[in-house]
Protein backbone atom coordinates (compact mmCIF):
# COMPACT_ATOMS: atom_id res chain seq x y z
CA UNK A 1 0.00 0.00 0.00
CA UNK A 2 0.90 3.40 -1.01
CA UNK A 3 1.48 5.97 2.14
CA UNK A 4 -1.15 8.85 1.10
CA UNK A 5 -0.88 10.15 4.22
CA UNK A 6 1.21 13.60 2.23
CA UNK A 7 -1.15 14.59 0.12
CA UNK A 8 -3.44 16.39 2.32
CA UNK A 9 -4.67 20.27 1.23
CA UNK A 10 -7.54 22.45 3.17
CA UNK A 11 -8.83 24.22 0.22
CA UNK A 12 -11.37 27.56 1.12
CA UNK A 13 -11.80 25.74 4.39
CA UNK A 14 -12.57 22.16 3.15
CA UNK A 15 -10.45 19.58 3.40
CA UNK A 16 -9.12 17.05 0.66
CA UNK A 17 -7.19 13.99 1.21
CA UNK A 18 -5.57 14.21 -1.77
CA UNK A 19 -6.00 17.38 -4.16
CA UNK A 20 -7.19 14.96 -7.21
CA UNK A 21 -11.11 15.23 -8.15
CA UNK A 22 -12.73 14.60 -11.37
CA UNK A 23 -13.79 17.60 -13.24
CA UNK A 24 -17.67 18.81 -14.12
CA UNK A 25 -19.00 17.25 -17.10
CA UNK A 26 -16.41 14.15 -17.75
CA UNK A 27 -17.68 12.33 -14.35
CA UNK A 28 -21.33 12.43 -14.26
CA UNK A 29 -22.70 12.10 -10.63
CA UNK A 30 -19.78 9.65 -10.15
CA UNK A 31 -21.74 6.24 -9.68
CA UNK A 32 -20.54 4.98 -13.07
CA UNK A 33 -17.20 5.06 -11.95
CA UNK A 34 -17.43 3.17 -8.94
CA UNK A 35 -17.52 0.39 -11.64
CA UNK A 36 -13.88 0.66 -11.55
CA UNK A 37 -12.70 2.07 -8.34
CA UNK A 38 -14.42 3.16 -4.91
CA UNK A 39 -15.50 7.18 -4.94
CA UNK A 40 -13.62 7.57 -1.72
CA UNK A 41 -10.07 6.66 -3.01
CA UNK A 42 -10.97 10.40 -4.87
CA UNK A 43 -9.74 13.80 -2.71
CA UNK A 44 -13.21 14.83 -3.79
CA UNK A 45 -15.90 15.19 -7.15
CA UNK A 46 -17.45 17.89 -8.58
CA UNK A 47 -20.25 16.66 -10.29
CA UNK A 48 -22.46 16.95 -13.79
CA UNK A 49 -23.07 21.13 -13.80
CA UNK A 50 -27.05 21.33 -12.88
CA UNK A 51 -29.46 23.44 -13.61
CA UNK A 52 -32.97 24.94 -11.89
CA UNK A 53 -34.38 22.56 -14.08
CA UNK A 54 -34.14 18.97 -16.39
CA UNK A 55 -32.03 20.09 -19.45
CA UNK A 56 -31.69 17.88 -22.22
CA UNK A 57 -28.95 19.69 -23.69
CA UNK A 58 -27.15 19.62 -27.78
CA UNK A 59 -28.14 17.66 -30.63
CA UNK A 60 -25.39 14.84 -31.30
CA UNK A 61 -22.54 15.10 -32.25
CA UNK A 62 -22.01 16.65 -29.05
CA UNK A 63 -17.70 15.55 -29.62
CA UNK A 64 -15.03 15.72 -32.16
CA UNK A 65 -11.38 14.90 -31.49
CA UNK A 66 -8.56 17.06 -32.15
CA UNK A 67 -4.82 17.03 -31.78
CA UNK A 68 -4.47 16.01 -28.40
CA UNK A 69 -7.45 16.74 -27.34
CA UNK A 70 -11.28 17.38 -27.82
CA UNK A 71 -14.37 19.14 -28.21
CA UNK A 72 -17.39 18.92 -26.66
CA UNK A 73 -20.64 20.55 -26.48
CA UNK A 74 -23.02 19.21 -24.71
CA UNK A 75 -25.24 21.92 -23.88
CA UNK A 76 -25.30 21.05 -19.42
CA UNK A 77 -27.83 18.00 -19.76
CA UNK A 78 -29.10 17.12 -16.36
CA UNK A 79 -31.78 16.35 -14.31
CA UNK A 80 -32.32 19.57 -12.64
CA UNK A 81 -30.84 20.99 -9.02
CA UNK A 82 -33.66 18.63 -7.24
CA UNK A 83 -32.96 15.13 -8.97
CA UNK A 84 -29.48 15.94 -7.48
CA UNK A 85 -30.66 16.71 -4.13
CA UNK A 86 -32.96 14.22 -3.65
CA UNK A 87 -31.44 11.33 -6.08
CA UNK A 88 -27.83 11.53 -6.49
CA UNK A 89 -26.52 13.39 -3.38
CA UNK A 90 -27.24 11.23 -0.42
CA UNK A 91 -25.64 8.40 -2.50
CA UNK A 92 -22.51 10.38 -2.89
CA UNK A 93 -22.29 11.51 0.75
CA UNK A 94 -21.77 7.86 2.19
CA UNK A 95 -19.06 8.05 0.14
CA UNK A 96 -14.86 9.32 2.29
CA UNK A 97 -14.87 12.36 -0.21
CA UNK A 98 -15.04 15.66 -0.94
CA UNK A 99 -18.60 16.39 -3.00
CA UNK A 100 -19.25 19.89 -5.13
CA UNK A 101 -21.82 21.07 -6.43
CA UNK A 102 -21.57 22.32 -10.22
CA UNK A 103 -24.46 24.59 -10.88
CA UNK A 104 -25.30 26.55 -13.83
CA UNK A 105 -27.90 28.86 -14.58
CA UNK A 106 -29.45 30.76 -17.86
CA UNK A 107 -30.47 34.12 -15.31
CA UNK A 108 -29.00 35.06 -12.42
CA UNK A 109 -32.18 34.57 -10.37
CA UNK A 110 -32.02 30.59 -11.50
CA UNK A 111 -28.33 30.80 -9.65
CA UNK A 112 -29.73 31.89 -6.80
CA UNK A 113 -32.70 29.32 -6.43
CA UNK A 114 -29.92 26.57 -7.04
CA UNK A 115 -27.84 28.11 -4.23
CA UNK A 116 -29.85 28.32 -1.50
CA UNK A 117 -31.28 25.11 -2.07
CA UNK A 118 -27.82 23.56 -1.92
CA UNK A 119 -27.18 25.78 1.36
CA UNK A 120 -29.76 23.14 3.30
CA UNK A 121 -28.19 20.16 1.91
CA UNK A 122 -24.82 18.23 2.71
CA UNK A 123 -22.63 19.22 -0.08
CA UNK A 124 -19.36 20.45 1.14
CA UNK A 125 -18.80 23.21 -1.93
CA UNK A 126 -20.24 24.94 -4.50
CA UNK A 127 -18.29 25.22 -7.78
CA UNK A 128 -20.39 28.32 -9.88
CA UNK A 129 -19.75 26.83 -13.65
CA UNK A 130 -20.21 31.33 -15.60
CA UNK A 131 -18.01 29.74 -18.47
CA UNK A 132 -20.00 27.04 -20.22
CA UNK A 133 -19.53 27.96 -23.56
CA UNK A 134 -21.94 25.71 -25.14
CA UNK A 135 -25.47 26.78 -23.94
CA UNK A 136 -27.50 29.76 -25.89
CA UNK A 137 -28.26 31.86 -22.50
CA UNK A 138 -26.51 32.85 -19.87
CA UNK A 139 -23.24 30.12 -19.14
CA UNK A 140 -20.25 31.88 -20.17
CA UNK A 141 -21.81 35.64 -21.28
CA UNK A 142 -21.48 36.48 -17.46
CA UNK A 143 -18.44 34.85 -17.00
CA UNK A 144 -16.55 36.88 -19.92
CA UNK A 145 -17.18 40.16 -18.52
CA UNK A 146 -15.68 41.35 -14.59
CA UNK A 147 -18.80 42.86 -14.00
CA UNK A 148 -20.98 39.88 -15.16
CA UNK A 149 -18.39 37.31 -12.66
CA UNK A 150 -19.10 40.06 -10.01
CA UNK A 151 -22.86 39.90 -10.49
CA UNK A 152 -23.62 36.10 -10.40
CA UNK A 153 -20.93 35.85 -7.43
CA UNK A 154 -22.43 38.63 -5.15
CA UNK A 155 -25.99 36.22 -5.97
CA UNK A 156 -24.62 32.94 -4.90
CA UNK A 157 -22.32 34.58 -1.95
CA UNK A 158 -25.62 36.05 -0.68
CA UNK A 159 -27.73 32.73 -0.88
CA UNK A 160 -25.30 30.39 0.31
CA UNK A 161 -23.08 29.99 3.10
CA UNK A 162 -21.23 27.21 1.72
CA UNK A 163 -17.64 27.53 0.28
CA UNK A 164 -18.26 28.93 -3.33
CA UNK A 165 -15.82 28.16 -5.91
CA UNK A 166 -16.25 30.54 -9.04
CA UNK A 167 -14.96 28.54 -12.36
CA UNK A 168 -13.76 30.54 -14.59
CA UNK A 169 -13.68 30.91 -18.64
CA UNK A 170 -10.65 31.47 -20.15
CA UNK A 171 -12.54 32.89 -23.55
CA UNK A 172 -11.50 36.78 -21.75
CA UNK A 173 -8.52 38.68 -22.47
CA UNK A 174 -7.53 38.89 -18.57
CA UNK A 175 -8.70 35.71 -16.35
CA UNK A 176 -7.02 37.44 -13.54
CA UNK A 177 -9.07 40.48 -13.65
CA UNK A 178 -12.49 38.46 -13.73
CA UNK A 179 -10.73 36.67 -10.53
CA UNK A 180 -10.01 39.59 -8.71
CA UNK A 181 -13.80 40.81 -9.84
CA UNK A 182 -14.89 37.22 -8.12
CA UNK A 183 -12.48 37.75 -4.96
CA UNK A 184 -13.86 41.27 -4.05
CA UNK A 185 -17.44 40.09 -4.40
CA UNK A 186 -16.57 36.90 -1.85
CA UNK A 187 -15.86 34.27 -3.75
CA UNK A 188 -14.14 31.30 -1.31
CA UNK A 189 -11.96 30.35 -4.52
CA UNK A 190 -11.48 30.20 -8.45
CA UNK A 191 -11.14 27.18 -10.79
CA UNK A 192 -9.72 27.61 -14.21
CA UNK A 193 -9.84 26.73 -16.90
CA UNK A 194 -13.28 26.02 -18.46
CA UNK A 195 -13.12 24.62 -21.90
CA UNK A 196 -11.70 27.17 -24.69
CA UNK A 197 -14.03 27.75 -27.77
CA UNK A 198 -12.97 26.05 -31.12
CA UNK A 199 -14.99 24.34 -34.17
CA UNK A 200 -13.75 21.68 -36.33
CA UNK A 201 -15.46 20.81 -40.10
CA UNK A 202 -15.97 18.13 -41.98
CA UNK A 203 -14.06 19.19 -45.30
CA UNK A 204 -16.23 16.16 -47.32
CA UNK A 205 -19.56 17.49 -46.10
CA UNK A 206 -18.43 20.93 -45.54
CA UNK A 207 -20.60 20.57 -41.74
CA UNK A 208 -19.45 21.29 -38.83
CA UNK A 209 -18.82 17.85 -36.50
CA UNK A 210 -20.56 19.65 -33.93
CA UNK A 211 -24.14 20.02 -34.01
CA UNK A 212 -23.85 22.85 -31.89
CA UNK A 213 -20.98 24.19 -34.73
CA UNK A 214 -18.68 25.19 -31.98
CA UNK A 215 -17.56 23.62 -28.35
CA UNK A 216 -15.09 23.63 -25.88
CA UNK A 217 -11.50 22.52 -26.09
CA UNK A 218 -10.03 20.33 -23.61
CA UNK A 219 -7.46 17.82 -23.53
CA UNK A 220 -3.38 18.17 -23.56
CA UNK A 221 -3.79 20.80 -26.09
CA UNK A 222 -5.10 23.30 -23.38
CA UNK A 223 -2.63 22.33 -20.81
CA UNK A 224 -0.15 25.36 -21.20
CA UNK A 225 -2.69 27.67 -21.75
CA UNK A 226 -4.56 26.27 -18.00
CA UNK A 227 -0.60 26.51 -16.67
CA UNK A 228 -0.27 30.47 -17.77
CA UNK A 229 -3.68 31.30 -16.70
CA UNK A 230 -3.26 29.30 -13.11
CA UNK A 231 -0.07 31.08 -12.94
CA UNK A 232 -1.46 34.75 -13.80
CA UNK A 233 -4.43 34.31 -11.21
CA UNK A 234 -2.25 32.37 -8.06
CA UNK A 235 -0.21 35.76 -8.74
CA UNK A 236 -3.56 38.19 -8.82
CA UNK A 237 -5.30 36.81 -6.13
CA UNK A 238 -5.34 35.59 -2.31
CA UNK A 239 -8.29 32.96 -2.57
CA UNK A 240 -6.61 29.38 -3.55
CA UNK A 241 -6.75 28.35 -6.92
CA UNK A 242 -8.24 24.97 -8.46
CA UNK A 243 -6.46 24.30 -11.17
CA UNK A 244 -7.48 22.00 -14.39
CA UNK A 245 -7.26 22.06 -18.42
CA UNK A 246 -5.29 18.84 -19.80
CA UNK A 247 -4.12 17.38 -16.47
CA UNK A 248 -3.56 13.56 -17.71
CA UNK A 249 -0.23 12.96 -15.13
CA UNK A 250 0.93 13.06 -12.16
CA UNK A 251 3.75 15.24 -13.44
CA UNK A 252 1.27 17.63 -15.20
CA UNK A 253 -0.34 17.97 -11.71
CA UNK A 254 2.67 18.78 -9.96
CA UNK A 255 3.41 21.38 -12.82
CA UNK A 256 0.06 23.09 -12.46
CA UNK A 257 0.40 22.98 -8.94
CA UNK A 258 3.43 24.58 -9.04
CA UNK A 259 2.17 27.24 -11.15
CA UNK A 260 -0.24 27.91 -8.54
CA UNK A 261 -2.92 25.57 -7.91
CA UNK A 262 -4.20 23.74 -4.52
CA UNK A 263 -6.27 21.56 -5.88
CA UNK A 264 -6.49 20.01 -8.87
CA UNK A 265 -9.14 18.91 -11.34
CA UNK A 266 -8.92 16.26 -14.33
CA UNK A 267 -11.65 15.80 -16.88
CA UNK A 268 -10.53 14.90 -20.84
CA UNK A 269 -8.29 12.01 -19.44
CA UNK A 270 -10.79 10.29 -17.89
CA UNK A 271 -12.00 9.51 -21.63
CA UNK A 272 -8.25 8.02 -22.33
CA UNK A 273 -8.14 6.59 -19.00
CA UNK A 274 -11.20 6.09 -16.88
CA UNK A 275 -8.53 5.04 -14.09
CA UNK A 276 -6.55 8.08 -14.39
CA UNK A 277 -7.50 9.68 -11.22
CA UNK A 278 -6.24 7.11 -9.08
CA UNK A 279 -3.49 6.51 -11.21
CA UNK A 280 -2.36 10.43 -10.79
CA UNK A 281 -2.93 10.39 -6.85
CA UNK A 282 -0.55 7.35 -6.72
CA UNK A 283 1.74 8.97 -8.47
CA UNK A 284 1.71 12.23 -6.80
CA UNK A 285 2.00 9.93 -3.51
CA UNK A 286 5.50 8.64 -4.83
CA UNK A 287 5.91 11.18 -5.46
CA UNK A 288 6.25 12.88 -2.18
CA UNK A 289 7.43 9.60 -0.55
CA UNK A 290 10.73 9.78 -2.63
CA UNK A 291 11.10 13.14 -1.74
CA UNK A 292 10.32 13.30 1.36
CA UNK A 293 7.92 16.38 0.73
CA UNK A 294 4.69 17.45 1.57
CA UNK A 295 2.49 17.94 -1.46
CA UNK A 296 0.91 21.24 -0.21
CA UNK A 297 4.55 22.86 -0.17
CA UNK A 298 4.90 22.73 -4.22
CA UNK A 299 1.65 24.71 -4.33
CA UNK A 300 3.02 27.92 -6.13
CA UNK A 301 6.46 26.63 -6.41
CA UNK A 302 7.51 27.62 -9.12
CA UNK A 303 10.52 30.14 -9.33
CA UNK A 304 9.76 32.49 -12.87
CA UNK A 305 12.89 34.01 -14.55
CA UNK B 1 -16.60 -3.68 -10.60
CA UNK B 2 -18.41 -4.40 -13.36
CA UNK B 3 -16.22 -2.79 -15.63
CA UNK B 4 -11.96 -3.43 -15.96
CA UNK B 5 -9.50 -0.73 -18.00
CA UNK B 6 -6.40 -3.12 -18.78
CA UNK B 7 -3.90 -4.28 -20.94
CA UNK B 8 -4.60 -7.27 -22.60
CA UNK B 9 -3.18 -10.16 -25.50
CA UNK B 10 -3.86 -9.86 -28.86
CA UNK B 11 -4.28 -13.63 -29.57
CA UNK B 12 -5.15 -13.40 -33.44
CA UNK B 13 -5.33 -10.81 -35.77
CA UNK B 14 -5.75 -11.25 -39.93
CA UNK B 15 -7.26 -9.22 -42.07
CA UNK B 16 -11.07 -10.50 -43.27
CA UNK B 17 -12.43 -7.84 -45.86
CA UNK B 18 -10.21 -4.44 -47.38
CA UNK B 19 -9.83 -2.47 -44.33
CA UNK B 20 -11.78 -4.84 -41.92
CA UNK B 21 -9.56 -6.96 -39.41
CA UNK B 22 -10.47 -9.64 -37.35
CA UNK B 23 -9.18 -9.94 -33.58
CA UNK B 24 -8.92 -12.36 -30.65
CA UNK B 25 -8.03 -11.33 -27.43
CA UNK B 26 -7.55 -13.16 -23.93
CA UNK B 27 -9.23 -11.44 -21.27
CA UNK B 28 -11.23 -14.02 -19.13
CA UNK B 29 -12.89 -12.13 -16.21
CA UNK B 30 -14.13 -9.31 -18.92
CA UNK B 31 -15.22 -12.45 -21.49
CA UNK B 32 -16.67 -13.79 -17.79
CA UNK B 33 -18.42 -10.54 -17.23
CA UNK B 34 -19.45 -9.73 -21.18
CA UNK B 35 -23.03 -9.98 -22.79
CA UNK B 36 -24.46 -9.98 -26.32
CA UNK B 37 -24.42 -6.34 -27.64
CA UNK B 38 -21.54 -5.07 -25.52
CA UNK B 39 -19.26 -3.37 -26.97
CA UNK B 40 -15.26 -2.47 -25.65
CA UNK B 41 -13.51 0.79 -25.55
CA UNK B 42 -9.99 0.57 -27.24
CA UNK B 43 -7.39 2.87 -26.92
CA UNK B 44 -5.40 4.08 -30.19
CA UNK B 45 -1.55 5.30 -29.27
CA UNK B 46 -1.32 8.85 -29.89
CA UNK B 47 -5.46 9.57 -29.75
CA UNK B 48 -7.29 11.00 -27.06
CA UNK B 49 -10.57 9.51 -27.64
CA UNK B 50 -10.65 5.73 -27.35
CA UNK B 51 -12.17 3.84 -30.07
CA UNK B 52 -15.79 1.53 -29.07
CA UNK B 53 -15.85 -1.34 -30.92
CA UNK B 54 -18.85 -3.96 -30.95
CA UNK B 55 -18.63 -7.98 -29.31
CA UNK B 56 -18.48 -10.23 -32.23
CA UNK B 57 -17.88 -12.95 -30.07
CA UNK B 58 -17.70 -14.23 -26.42
CA UNK B 59 -16.06 -17.39 -25.33
CA UNK B 60 -16.37 -17.75 -22.39
CA UNK B 61 -14.40 -21.01 -21.62
CA UNK B 62 -11.33 -19.73 -23.22
CA UNK B 63 -11.43 -16.48 -21.99
CA UNK B 64 -11.76 -14.61 -25.44
CA UNK B 65 -13.44 -11.74 -26.68
CA UNK B 66 -13.39 -11.31 -30.66
CA UNK B 67 -14.36 -7.81 -32.71
CA UNK B 68 -13.90 -7.25 -35.91
CA UNK B 69 -14.11 -3.55 -36.96
CA UNK B 70 -13.25 -1.26 -39.75
CA UNK B 71 -10.87 0.83 -40.36
CA UNK B 72 -12.76 4.83 -40.82
CA UNK B 73 -9.52 7.13 -39.70
CA UNK B 74 -6.45 7.00 -38.67
CA UNK B 75 -7.59 5.74 -35.04
CA UNK B 76 -8.88 2.32 -36.00
CA UNK B 77 -6.05 1.78 -38.72
CA UNK B 78 -3.72 2.21 -35.80
CA UNK B 79 -5.68 -0.18 -34.33
CA UNK B 80 -5.39 -2.19 -37.31
CA UNK B 81 -1.69 -2.27 -37.03
CA UNK B 82 -1.09 -3.86 -33.92
CA UNK B 83 -0.29 -7.49 -34.01
CA UNK B 84 -0.52 -10.86 -32.70
CA UNK B 85 0.92 -10.86 -29.49
CA UNK B 86 1.25 -7.56 -28.66
CA UNK B 87 -1.32 -5.92 -25.73
CA UNK B 88 -4.19 -3.59 -26.59
CA UNK B 89 -5.94 -1.36 -24.12
CA UNK B 90 -9.33 -2.09 -23.63
CA UNK B 91 -12.19 -1.09 -21.17
CA UNK B 92 -14.79 -3.48 -21.12
CA UNK B 93 -17.14 -4.80 -21.26
CA UNK B 94 -19.15 -1.28 -21.85
CA UNK B 95 -22.89 -1.02 -22.27
CA UNK B 96 -25.63 -1.13 -19.81
CA UNK B 97 -27.92 -2.68 -21.86
CA UNK B 98 -27.50 -5.62 -25.06
CA UNK B 99 -29.33 -7.55 -26.64
CA UNK B 100 -32.49 -9.55 -24.88
CA UNK B 101 -31.97 -13.48 -25.80
CA UNK B 102 -35.52 -15.16 -25.98
CA UNK B 103 -35.63 -18.74 -25.38
CA UNK B 104 -33.62 -20.61 -27.61
CA UNK B 105 -36.60 -22.15 -29.96
CA UNK B 106 -38.38 -18.70 -30.45
CA UNK B 107 -38.02 -17.31 -34.32
CA UNK B 108 -35.75 -15.00 -34.72
CA UNK B 109 -35.01 -12.35 -37.95
CA UNK B 110 -31.20 -11.05 -37.25
CA UNK B 111 -30.19 -8.08 -39.24
CA UNK B 112 -26.77 -6.86 -40.21
CA UNK B 113 -26.04 -3.72 -42.42
CA UNK B 114 -22.00 -3.66 -43.01
CA UNK B 115 -19.62 -3.51 -40.22
CA UNK B 116 -23.37 -3.50 -37.99
CA UNK B 117 -22.88 -7.32 -38.72
CA UNK B 118 -20.27 -7.86 -36.44
CA UNK B 119 -22.38 -7.78 -33.05
CA UNK B 120 -25.21 -10.16 -34.85
CA UNK B 121 -23.13 -13.13 -35.04
CA UNK B 122 -23.54 -14.23 -31.23
CA UNK B 123 -27.36 -13.44 -31.60
CA UNK B 124 -27.58 -15.92 -34.46
CA UNK B 125 -25.49 -18.44 -31.86
CA UNK B 126 -28.06 -18.52 -29.60
CA UNK B 127 -31.00 -18.82 -32.18
CA UNK B 128 -28.97 -21.45 -34.65
CA UNK B 129 -31.75 -23.11 -37.02
CA UNK B 130 -34.43 -21.01 -35.38
CA UNK B 131 -32.77 -17.83 -37.18
CA UNK B 132 -32.97 -15.89 -40.09
CA UNK B 133 -30.21 -13.99 -40.82
CA UNK B 134 -30.38 -11.19 -43.27
CA UNK B 135 -26.88 -10.00 -43.41
CA UNK B 136 -26.29 -7.07 -45.93
CA UNK B 137 -23.04 -4.95 -47.59
CA UNK B 138 -22.77 -2.43 -50.59
CA UNK B 139 -20.66 -5.09 -52.49
CA UNK B 140 -18.29 -8.29 -52.53
CA UNK B 141 -15.47 -7.49 -51.18
CA UNK B 142 -17.51 -5.96 -48.22
CA UNK B 143 -18.60 -9.22 -47.64
CA UNK B 144 -17.80 -10.91 -43.85
CA UNK B 145 -18.57 -13.30 -41.33
CA UNK B 146 -20.75 -15.59 -44.09
CA UNK B 147 -18.92 -18.57 -43.07
CA UNK B 148 -19.43 -17.79 -39.51
CA UNK B 149 -23.41 -16.94 -39.41
CA UNK B 150 -23.45 -20.06 -41.76
CA UNK B 151 -21.98 -22.34 -38.89
CA UNK B 152 -24.61 -21.27 -36.43
CA UNK B 153 -27.03 -23.40 -37.99
CA UNK B 154 -29.16 -20.08 -39.04
CA UNK B 155 -30.70 -19.44 -42.35
CA UNK B 156 -28.40 -17.06 -43.88
CA UNK B 157 -29.57 -14.18 -46.48
CA UNK B 158 -26.92 -12.38 -48.57
CA UNK B 159 -27.60 -8.83 -50.02
CA UNK B 160 -25.53 -6.61 -51.81
CA UNK B 161 -26.16 -3.18 -52.95
CA UNK B 162 -24.83 -4.36 -56.26
CA UNK B 163 -25.48 -8.02 -56.81
CA UNK B 164 -22.22 -8.63 -56.97
CA UNK B 165 -22.58 -11.10 -53.81
CA UNK B 166 -25.60 -12.75 -52.78
CA UNK B 167 -29.11 -11.29 -53.93
CA UNK B 168 -29.38 -7.80 -54.76
CA UNK B 169 -30.86 -5.11 -53.18
CA UNK B 170 -31.29 -3.88 -49.45
CA UNK B 171 -31.46 -5.75 -46.00
CA UNK B 172 -34.77 -4.49 -45.99
CA UNK B 173 -36.48 -6.13 -49.38
CA UNK B 174 -35.34 -9.75 -47.40
CA UNK B 175 -36.93 -8.72 -44.59
CA UNK B 176 -40.31 -7.82 -46.28
CA UNK B 177 -40.10 -11.09 -48.12
CA UNK B 178 -38.64 -13.10 -44.60
CA UNK B 179 -42.00 -11.57 -42.71
CA UNK B 180 -44.86 -12.57 -45.64
CA UNK B 181 -43.63 -16.31 -45.01
CA UNK B 182 -44.71 -16.07 -41.27
CA UNK B 183 -44.53 -13.89 -38.28
CA UNK B 184 -40.88 -13.98 -36.07
CA UNK B 185 -40.92 -13.58 -32.03
CA UNK B 186 -38.32 -10.80 -32.48
CA UNK B 187 -36.24 -9.01 -34.84
CA UNK B 188 -32.92 -7.70 -34.02
CA UNK B 189 -31.47 -4.94 -35.87
CA UNK B 190 -27.62 -3.05 -36.48
CA UNK B 191 -26.42 -1.01 -39.40
CA UNK B 192 -27.20 2.63 -40.91
CA UNK B 193 -29.83 4.64 -39.32
CA UNK B 194 -31.37 4.68 -42.67
CA UNK B 195 -31.54 0.78 -42.47
CA UNK B 196 -32.79 0.90 -38.87
CA UNK B 197 -35.31 3.60 -39.70
CA UNK B 198 -37.23 1.37 -42.11
CA UNK B 199 -36.71 -1.91 -40.43
CA UNK B 200 -38.23 -0.67 -37.11
CA UNK B 201 -41.03 0.89 -39.43
CA UNK B 202 -41.21 -2.87 -41.10
CA UNK B 203 -41.19 -4.78 -37.82
CA UNK B 204 -44.07 -2.46 -36.19
CA UNK B 205 -46.06 -2.96 -39.23
CA UNK B 206 -46.08 -6.60 -38.37
CA UNK B 207 -46.17 -6.24 -34.82
CA UNK B 208 -42.81 -8.00 -34.11
CA UNK B 209 -40.49 -7.01 -31.18
CA UNK B 210 -38.05 -5.29 -32.19
CA UNK B 211 -34.12 -4.10 -30.76
CA UNK B 212 -31.80 -2.08 -32.51
CA UNK B 213 -28.15 -1.75 -31.48
CA UNK B 214 -26.63 1.99 -32.39
CA UNK B 215 -23.58 3.80 -32.66
CA UNK B 216 -22.57 7.96 -32.06
CA UNK B 217 -19.63 9.72 -31.41
CA UNK B 218 -18.68 8.63 -27.89
CA UNK B 219 -16.46 10.42 -24.87
CA UNK B 220 -15.90 8.43 -21.80
CA UNK B 221 -18.19 5.07 -22.87
CA UNK B 222 -19.89 4.86 -19.34
CA UNK B 223 -22.15 7.40 -18.75
CA UNK B 224 -20.52 10.23 -17.26
CA UNK B 225 -19.79 12.65 -19.75
CA UNK B 226 -23.24 12.53 -21.69
CA UNK B 227 -21.87 13.05 -25.32
CA UNK B 228 -23.39 10.10 -26.92
CA UNK B 229 -26.45 11.35 -26.73
CA UNK B 230 -29.44 9.76 -29.32
CA UNK B 231 -32.84 10.60 -29.86
CA UNK B 232 -35.84 8.70 -27.71
CA UNK B 233 -38.87 8.63 -26.35
CA UNK B 234 -39.04 7.74 -22.30
CA UNK B 235 -42.03 8.50 -20.11
CA UNK B 236 -44.07 10.21 -23.22
CA UNK B 237 -41.41 12.79 -23.69
CA UNK B 238 -38.01 13.27 -25.74
CA UNK B 239 -35.04 12.36 -24.09
CA UNK B 240 -31.64 11.97 -25.18
CA UNK B 241 -30.29 8.68 -23.83
CA UNK B 242 -26.97 7.63 -24.07
CA UNK B 243 -25.96 4.72 -26.29
CA UNK B 244 -22.64 3.98 -23.89
CA UNK B 245 -25.07 3.48 -21.12
CA UNK B 246 -28.33 3.14 -21.98
CA UNK B 247 -27.62 1.36 -24.57
CA UNK B 248 -26.14 0.14 -27.14
CA UNK B 249 -29.25 -2.02 -27.51
CA UNK B 250 -32.92 -0.13 -27.52
CA UNK B 251 -36.14 -1.03 -27.94
CA UNK B 252 -37.28 -0.07 -31.44
CA UNK B 253 -40.28 2.00 -30.04
CA UNK B 254 -38.10 4.13 -27.63
CA UNK B 255 -35.57 5.29 -30.72
CA UNK B 256 -36.46 8.24 -32.96
CA UNK B 257 -34.66 9.65 -35.83
CA UNK B 258 -34.11 12.66 -37.88
CA UNK B 259 -36.07 13.53 -40.32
Amino acid sequence: MTDMSRLGIDFAGVHFKNPIVPASGTFGYGKEFEEFYSLSELGGISVKGTTGTRRNGNLPPRIAETPSGMLNSVGLQNPGIDHFIAEELPYLKTKDTVIIANIAGSTAEEYREIAEKLDSTDVDMIEVNISCPNVKAGGAAFGVSCEGAAHITSIVRKATKKPVMMKLSPNVTSIADIAKACEAEGADAVSLINTLLGMRIDIRTGRPILHNNVGGLSGPAVFPVAVRMVWQVANAVKIPVCGMGGVSSWEDAVEIMMAGASLVQVGAAIFNDPMVPVKITKGLADHCNEKDIMLRDIVGAVKPW
Amino acid sequence: MKYTQGLYPIISKKAIAAEIYDMTIRCPHIAKAAVCGQFVNIKADGFMLRRPISICGIDKENGTLRIVFEVRGKGTKALSQLAEGQLIDIVAPLGGRGFTLLEKDKKAVIIGGGIGNPPMLPIAQHYGRNATVISGFRNASAVILQKDFAASGADVILCTDDGSAGRKGFVTDALAETLKSGKPDIIYACGPSVMLKRIISQAKEAGVKCEVSLEERMGCGVGGCLVCACRTIRDGEEYYAHVCKDGPVFDAEEVLFDD
